[in-house]
């Protein structure tokens, strides 16, 4: 009996000390990403850095205006969204409503291999594949545009959209489309006027995820996007995402320099921005419940 | 003639024999009950009505269901018009999670495609009314229909199948979640309705069938055992099985 006490207290405080570790971690390298990226604000004020037009970190005096990173971060994932949302939504809809069987299986099963690939798999294959192709449809001088960068990262997203929008689509309830059948709707009205906006809020988290996973990536982003930070004029010019920056130059920058500290204020800026998305994702998936 | 009449009626859910040589005739402007312990094909017979059955992979039909004298089966019977005419009503109230407007216009555009502004107004004052919920609700038409209460929510089912003017209303057990009260009123609504449709009406509350039904059918196991007006069925029926029902010896 007493022995049984003992392993069981052993057990639960043991578990309770895991608990509490992740959360000291968490904690732990926010403080640190504040820390360090909070520095650069003695060099720059919070509007320069946000609002700056140029990013020249190692000139002398360094320019640290982070504007063109935040919108080459911007163009690619709008691209990538509006490729990846309605096809994968689409392919939800086709999964969870309209699909025979063998067909949802194969789908499903191809969707998860998607997911799978590493994601410098498929930057490396997108530059060998999609930067030619983009160069020679628009006749441009370099293949290695936000376009491009947009494509990849929608074949990213598209697995986090479908999985999730499918849940969302399952989980209308029955009686819903039985209600709508019996009122005469065909299977398309019934999917349009009632199970979109059943399920509306957890496609919505969908996008919303889908989002946060493009915004995050970096490895296949760097290898085709082009990487030059300027503001981008179209879709079709390299760009320079946020994330690929602080890849490329955190190798480089002189611990304790202000490039070193505007590498990490880029971070909490991206901190920021996937906190706000994953939150907003939640709040929608919440309100399904 | 009858405005529904089924002949030798029967259905498979794959090797499951449901229904068994139904044959019956269900008048317009009256409301049929039908009663029977669980599991006996109430629910079963009346999607056949409505042909809600055709989802369910793996049955089969046969036998003629005519209405209005034609076969419901019929290759040249177009399912969207079969239900436009042949409206249900549902155990649980299931209203959109639309508001309730478009809870009630959602039948009128579906079969009328784009319809003017004021068309739809009407629509919903009309049906709204006939079910009488146009005075609690008319400020209100915005708002999410799944906010009312149970017995509003099975009001607006109703009037969202007015909204489309079927001839016929099904209503498999539209008061089970319903408080007393809510039943006594929906009844009431239904007595109301009779002038206009034909309605059938399965029920597990025999004071129920007895209260609103002009006709009764007892079923048991998939076979339409009695079937005749509802004082008879109900104070001199014919068949051992339906007498030991009516008096409860079933559970
Ligand atoms: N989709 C289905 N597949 C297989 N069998 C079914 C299906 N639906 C119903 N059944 C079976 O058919 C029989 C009749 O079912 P039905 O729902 O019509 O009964 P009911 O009289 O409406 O019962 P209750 O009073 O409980 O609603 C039952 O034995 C049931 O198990
Ligand atoms: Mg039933």
């Amino acid at each position: 009996m007493v022995v049984r006490k003992v392993k069981e207290f052993i057990i639960e405080k043991l578990i309770l000390i895991c608990g509490i570790a992740s959360i000291f971690f968490v904690l732990l390298i926010f403080l640190f990403l504040a820390k360090e990226g909070l520095a650069v604000f003695k060099i720059v004020s919070p509007s320069s850095f946000l609002g700056g037009k140029s990013w020249y970190p190692i000139s002398e005096p360094p320019q640290l205006g982070i504007l063109p990173l935040i919108l080459g971060s911007a163009i690619v994932t709008l691209g990538a969204a509006v490729i990846s949302v309605p096809i994968g939504v689409g392919c939800a809809i086709y999964i969870a409503e309209i699909a025979p069987l063998k067909i949802k299986e194969v789908l499903k099963a191809g969707i998860e291999l998607l997911a799978a690939i590493p994601s410098v798999v498929l930057g490396f294959i997108g530059m060998v594949t999609l930067v030619p192709m983009v160069k020679n449809v628009f006749h441009l001088p370099t293949g290695l545009t936000a376009l491009s960068g947009s494509i990849m990262l929608a074949f990213m997203a598209m697995p986090t959209i479908v999985s999730i929008a499918e849940d969302a689509l399952y989980s209308v309830p029955k009686t819903y489309k039985e209600g709508a059948f019996a009122l005469g709707a065909t299977h398309w009205q019934t999917i349009w006027r009632v199970m979109l906006p059943a399920a509306s809020s957890g496609i919505l988290a969908a996008v919303m995820l889908g989002i946060g996973r493009v915004i995050g990536e970096t490895m296949a982003v760097m290898m085709i996007t082009g990487n030059s930070a300027v503001i981008p004029q179209s879709i079709l010019v390299p760009v320079r995402t946020l994330t690929a920056t602080i890849a490329a130059e955190m190798g480089e920058a002189v611990v304790g320099s202000e490039h070193y500290f505007a590498l990490f204020a880029i971070g909490i800026v991206l901190f920021v921005i996937s906190f706000a998305i994953n939150v907003t994702a939640d709040l929608f998936l919440h309100k399904r419940q | 003639m009858p405005k529904i009449q089924t002949n030798g009626l029967g259905l498979w859910y794959g090797g499951f024999h449901a229904l068994k040589n139904v044959n019956a005739g269900f008048e317009a402007n009256k409301i049929t009950a039908i009663i029977g312990p669980s599991g006996c094909g109430k629910s079963t017979l009346l999607r056949v009505f409505n042909r809600m059955n055709d989802l369910i992979e793996g049955v089969r039909i046969e036998g003629d269901v005519l209405i209005d004298g034609s076969n419901i089966f019929d290759m040249r019977t177009d399912l969207v018009t079969l239900r436009e005419k042949v409206g249900m009503v549902f155990q649980r109230p299931n209203p959109f999670p639309l508001s309730i407007y478009e809870n009630i216009v959602f039948g009128v555009r579906v079969h009328n495609g784009r319809v003017k502004r004021d068309k739809l107004d009407e629509a919903v004052e009309q049906s709204l009314k006939s079910v009488l919920l146009w005075d609690e609700l008319k400020d209100r038409l915005d708002k999410p229909a799944l906010r009312l209460s149970l017995e509003q929510k099975q009001r607006l089912c109703i009037a969202r199948l007015i909204a489309v003017r079927p001839d016929v209303l099904l209503m498999d057990e539209p008061c089970s979640t319903l408080d007393p009260q809510a039943t006594a009123r929906i009844e009431e609504l239904m007595r109301e309705l009779k002038a206009s449709y034909t309605i059938i009406i399965v029920t597990h509350n025999m004071q129920q069938a007895a209260r609103v039904s002009d006709d009764t059918g007892f079923m048991l196991l998939g076979e339409l055992i009695e079937f005749g007006r509802t004082e008879a069925i109900f104070t001199a029926p014919r068949d051992k099985r339906t007498e030991d029902y009516i008096t409860g010896r079933y559970g």
